[in-house]
């Protein structure tokens, strides 16, 4: 015997719509906050790539017997700045 | 940096299991309301999303102290994301509110009853907590100013509820109250367990949102590390926090 075969039936034919339609509402409203934070996710993915290819970049350019100055990509031999987790005012808005 | 992601995996499962268990109460087992019949089960959601609501407000006012005291900006972040998260949740209890209301009362909104006025105003306070963010350029500033914002707000949510409280005309029931509740046990339990689902929700989302904040915040100080300055695009003026 089924779960649903055991359980009392549910008195849906008055208040059922009204009823479903208040938790389809919860369920909606977690699935739009899900779904924003499928797209901040989708972003910072790209954004590792990108770092990813900035550092294969940096690498290929700092080989040995490589003349820095010679490549193109000019703003990778600068200077790193220091990191740390308070940084730049305004450098980590979310 | 702390980690947000810490015992995240975890506290989903559990999160998702009281919420599945909750949901099975409210159907199964929680008794039929004798005056309202099968329309009262919208209790169990709207209830508990206005309370875990109302009690983010406080935990973000709560976090602006903390930002405040420790001139510490973490805790700036935490409590903009306490009150995001709230308002979230608070949009939810008063749509379901209104779907109640509609079903019981024959209107999708009454203005005569206090506590209804009383949390749409608390709603609306907070509505304007990121318009204020955003109408402030310098992060500083406007970490500051939010947080007195916060506090304020955080505190007037006690207060609203105790004047509420007082009222004597009123048309949402007093089901709790400060004594107990007027609820029979299966109910009790089935409320108890459904405000545990939404609180588990509550914590769930906000650690998972923090998580995503810190961990952009990471990308981006290694991307500055690896760029330098110059390199990295000046951010656009935003409502949320920076570090």
């Amino acid at each position: 015997m089924t779960i649903l075969g055991i359980a009392p039936a549910l008195p849906l034919h008055a208040a059922g719509k009204y009823v479903a339609g208040a938790y389809i509402v919860f369920v909606l409203v977690i699935l739009i906050y899900v779904a924003i934070m499928a797209v901040r996710l989708g972003r910072m993915e790209r954004q590792l790539v990108e770092l990813n290819r900035d550092l294969e970049r940096r690498d290929g350019a700092t080989e040995p017997g490589r003349d820095p100055d010679a490549t193109s990509a000019g703003a990778t031999h600068r200077e790193p700045a220091p990191v740390s987790g308070a940084g730049r005012p305004g450098d980590s808005s979310l | 940096m702390p980690t947000y992601g810490k015992g995240l995996r975890g506290l989903s499962i559990l999160t998702l299991a009281t919420i599945a268990v909750a949901l099975i109460l409210v159907f199964f087992y929680a008794p039929l309301d004798a005056s309202q019949g099968f329309i009262q089960k919208i209790f169990y959601i709207h209830v508990p999303l206005a309370i875990v609501s109302l009690c983010g407000f406080v935990f973000g006012g709560l976090l602006a102290v903390m930002h405040l005291r420790t001139g510490d900006r973490r805790y700036d972040l935490r409590s903009y994301v306490a009150i995001h998260m709230a308002l979230i949740f608070g949009v939810a209890a008063l749509l379901a509110g209104s779907i109640w209301a509609k079903a019981s009362w024959g209107h999708w909104w009454v203005w005569n009853d206090p506590t209804l006025v009383s949390y749409l105003i608390v709603l609306l306070m907070f509505a304007t907590y990121t318009p204020l963010r955003f109408s402030i350029e310098d992060p500083e500033r406007q970490a500051r100013y939010a947080s007195v914002f916060a506090i304020v707000g955080g505190a007037f949510v006690p207060l609203n509820f105790i004047a509420v409280r007082e009222a004597q005309e009123y048309v949402h029931p007093r089901v709790l109250t400060l004594t107990g509740s007027n609820l029979p046990g299966p109910m009790l339990l089935t409320f108890l367990v459904s405000l545990l689902g939404i609180t588990l929700l509550y914590i769930t989302l906000w650690k998972y949102e923090m998580a995503a904040k810190n961990t952009r915040m990471q990308m981006r100080a290694l991307r500055r590390r690896l760029l330098g300055d110059d390199d990295i695009s000046p951010l656009q003026r935003s409502a949320a926090p920076s570090l």
